[in-house]
């Protein structure tokens, strides 16, 4: 079977592609991008005036929960959540029970995914053996298994010294060691972001500086040893400083953003009855000031990825006190609205832009396929309609995770489409009626 | 003078924050009622006769939930009281759960201590009945300021332009917070002291003075108002011992000459002696943190009667 979208408005930054195309897709894979094709016995697809083709966006920093915390989110629903959010990839974080830290996780997180068939899922291996900080894992084995890069998020990758034994031995398989950038003894038993908000609800707090201490020593280290590091869910003013300065001496250092760090403040914490436990995230909704430098990072191209670091929980766990209640927001099925209408819409980023922080960049970050729609690699597209409005409604989410700060938000911008390996795996009826696009 | 309001506008009593300055003025001024009772060879009267009152404990008190228990049996409601140990809670039982077990029981009110921030505005969310926070975490315990300022008012007549000082462990007091919030709403000048690892942000943009100079905190004073250390919610390196935080923060007799000769010296309790407080202090003629006692029952009792519904829960 062959599909042929016809005179589609493909952009694809990679390929500096922006414009009006033909893309000819064959047995799962993409033909020929180029002007002018002849149906030649495919099935033609045409598509409302408006929608965008893209490379399939990748998020690189999602929890899919499994094996251990499936009561938060399966490897099938959080994939199922992706691929409605128009990620055609994730990268799925270690810190599962039993944490990744061994080729028979990541054989499991594999095969579960390949049963789900929806999203690509790239594993990524825990640094040390449990997260504990003490010793390296089998970074060859988990690499032969599939992972794409280590990290021991949930918690920051806890000595210099293991940091510089990470790099060294990691760059061996070109992967870079994400870090969970965060000093332990500065954030303390915090639950927000240190400042005048925090103060007045008398919670306490963790400080920018928590961050900007380990984005710092990761940049110093990464520069001892020509390492590659990829700093997680970054939200400090200090911490892009820090960035700026690194990427201006050369280190191999990159960045993500989550959506919650550059929309919304610590003043959440104090609206509609206050102590709402969605808006409680680590690194926490920090000041105005740290959001504004994270806009301007995201325009001026020092932040290279918008990740979301989804982190499903049951409504249960979230029922808790504040200072009890688990960090972190789901983030899958809500990123590519808030960006097309905060980010595009609102004249911060072009387009052009959000497909590098969401696509291009991202599968650089980790050296993953994708990223761009290249002949003969694996049709994996999402289809955008930028202008189709969209209100957040988490009851009708594919993730098991209700927990979001965006509930109810009416939004500029919707997923139409995901196609991965030329398979339809969602299609947003909403917008796109009940056409098709199946078959290729 | 501010006049009063005629009622409250929400029946939850969950900070100082969510009260203007009228109706800040209206339960001081039905406080004063209230003591008047507590005068009476029967201390008692109907109000709330009929109504259920229960008193949430999840963090030890003594003088907080007395008070109230008090205030509560004056007004001839029914009370319940339910403490963390012995109950469900030590079973593991959730906040949520054991306030909708209370809830279908259906009381009028809710009295809640909780050692977590907040957990009074979450059980307002899903509750019924008008929720009263008796000290939630480090963030707030409204009615304590409260008796505070009718302490006050009782010695000095007015709250707008005192110079009020208060000393001690602000980042961890929900006492701290509520005091601020109500003395700057009613136009009292705050001054706060403190070592600089017990100074929460943000203060200077509450209109709050923060030094770090005892002297200078005290200087002119008419009302000095020591904080307990609270030691519990300490974890390393705050201070480095209780012999240097009584040499540099500590009010004694000494101090206390530079502050106006009329000063009054408050303290919420329990008391570390020695510690904050030296003790020609708090038991001198200064102290008025009897007095704070006494008051903490009528205050509660207005408080009470207000959320109820003023006149019409006499009427009832």
């Amino acid at each position: 079977m062959k599909l042929l979208l016809k005179s589609v408005h493909v952009v694809d930054p990679a390929a500096g592609r922006n414009g009006e195309f033909d893309v000819l897709i064959a047995d799962g894979r993409v033909v020929r991008v180029d002007r002018n094709q002849p149906a030649d016995g495919a099935t033609v697809v045409e598509l409302p005036r408006g929608f965008v083709v893209t490379p399939g966006l990748i998020d690189i920093h999602v929890h899919l929960r499994e094996p251990g915390q499936e009561h938060k989110e399966t490897i099938a629903t959080g994939t199922a959540a992706a691929v409605a959010g128009g990620f055609t990839a994730v990268a799925c974080m270690p810190n599962t029970t039993p944490v990744n830290d061994s080729a028979s996780v990541t054989e499991f997180i594999l095969k579960r995914a390949a049963d789900a068939g929806l999203a690509r899922v790239y594993p990524i291996g825990a640094v040390s053996v449990g997260s504990k900080g003490e010793q390296l894992t089998e970074i060859g084995d988990l690499v032969k298994a599939g992972c794409v890069a280590i990290t021991d998020d949930g918690l920051p990758v806890q000595t210099a010294l293991l940091m510089r034994r990470a790099l060294e031995y990691a760059s061996m398989f070109g992967i870079p060691v994400i870090d969970h950038c965060e000093d332990p003894s500065l954030k303390g038993d915090g639950v927000a972001h240190e400042g005048a908000v925090a103060s007045m609800l008398g919670l306490k707090g963790i400080p920018g500086a928590a961050e900007a201490i380990m984005v710092e020593r990761d940049i110093s280290v990464a520069e001892l040893t020509g390492g590659r590091v990829h700093v997680a869910h970054m939200s400090a003013r200090q911490s892009l400083r820090a960035l700026r300065e690194g990427k201006s001496r050369g280190v191999a250092v990159t960045a993500e953003v989550c959506p919650h760090h550059f929309l919304l403040t610590d003043e959440a914490l104090a609206t509609g009855g206050g102590y709402d436990t969605n808006c409680k995230m680590n690194p926490p909704l920090r000041e105005e000031a740290d959001r504004a430098a994270m806009i301007e990072g995201l325009r001026d191209g020092s932040i290279d990825v918008i990740a979301t670091d989804h982190a499903p929980h049951h409504a249960d766990e979230k029922a808790l006190e504040f200072d009890r209640a688990p960090f972190g927001i789901v983030g899958l099925e809500t990123a590519v609205p808030l960006c097309l209408d905060r980010l595009v819409h609102a004249g911060i980023v072009s387009l052009t832009r959000l497909v590098e922080l969401l696509s291009t960049n991202p599968a650089r970050a980790l050296n993953l396929p994708g990223g761009t729609i290249a002949e003969g690699a694996p049709a994996d597209l999402t289809i955008l309609a930028p202008d189709a409005e969209v209100t957040i409604r988490k009851e009708t989410f594919r993730s098991k995770g209700r927990n979001t700060p965006f509930d109810g938000w009416t939004l500029r911008g919707a997923v139409a489409a995901t196609i991965v390996g030329g398979r339809d795996v969602y299609v947003n009826e909403d917008v796109l009626g009940r056409a098709s696009l199946a078959g290729a | 003078m501010i006049a009063p309001a005629t009622a409250l506008r929400t029946r939850h009593l969950l900070g100082i924050q969510d009260l203007s300055a009228p109706e800040i003025q209206l339960i001081l001024q039905t406080a004063l009622a209230m003591k008047e009772i507590g005068t009476r060879p029967i201390k008692k009267v109907p109000t709330l006769r009929g109504r259920t009152i229960v008193n949430l404990f999840f963090e030890a008190s003594t003088r907080t939930r007395m008070s109230f228990e008090l205030a509560e049996k004056r007004l001839s409601a029914d009370t319940l009281g339910m403490t963390t140990s012995g109950s469900s809670v030590s079973k593991g039982e959730t906040l949520l759960d054991t306030a909708r077990t209370l809830e279908a029981m259906a009381p009028d009110m809710i009295v809640i201590r909780h050692g977590s921030s907040g957990a009074p505005h979450q059980l307002a969310r899903i509750c019924r009945s008008s929720i009263i926070n008796a000290g939630d975490g480090m963030h707030e315990h409204p009615t304590q300021a409260l008796l505070d300022a009718f302490t006050i008012l009782e010695r000095k007549g007015r709250l707008d332009g005192l110079k009020v000082t208060i000393v001690g462990d602000l980042l961890h007091s929900r006492v701290f917070r509520s005091n601020v919030l109500l003395l700057t709403r009613m136009g009292a000048e705050v001054r706060a002291c403190a070592p600089g690892t017990l100074v929460p942000l943000g203060m200077e943009a509450l209109g709050v003075h923060v030094t770090r100079s005892l002297r200078e905190a005290v200087t002119g004073a008419d009302v000095v108002m020591m904080l307990r250390l609270q030691l519990e919610r300490m974890r390393g390196l705050f201070l480095p011992s209780m012999r240097e935080y009584f040499a540099l923060f500590g009010l004694t007799p000494a101090v206390l000459e530079h502050a106006a000769p009329d000063v009054i010296v408050m303290h919420p309790g329990p008391m570390n002696r020695g510690v904050e407080i030296d003790s020609q202090v708090a038991d001198g003629p200064w102290s008025v943190i009897l007095d704070q006692v006494a008051n903490g029952v009528a205050v509660r009792m207005a408080v009470l009667y207000l959320l109820a519904g003023g006149e019409e829960a006499g009427e009832r």
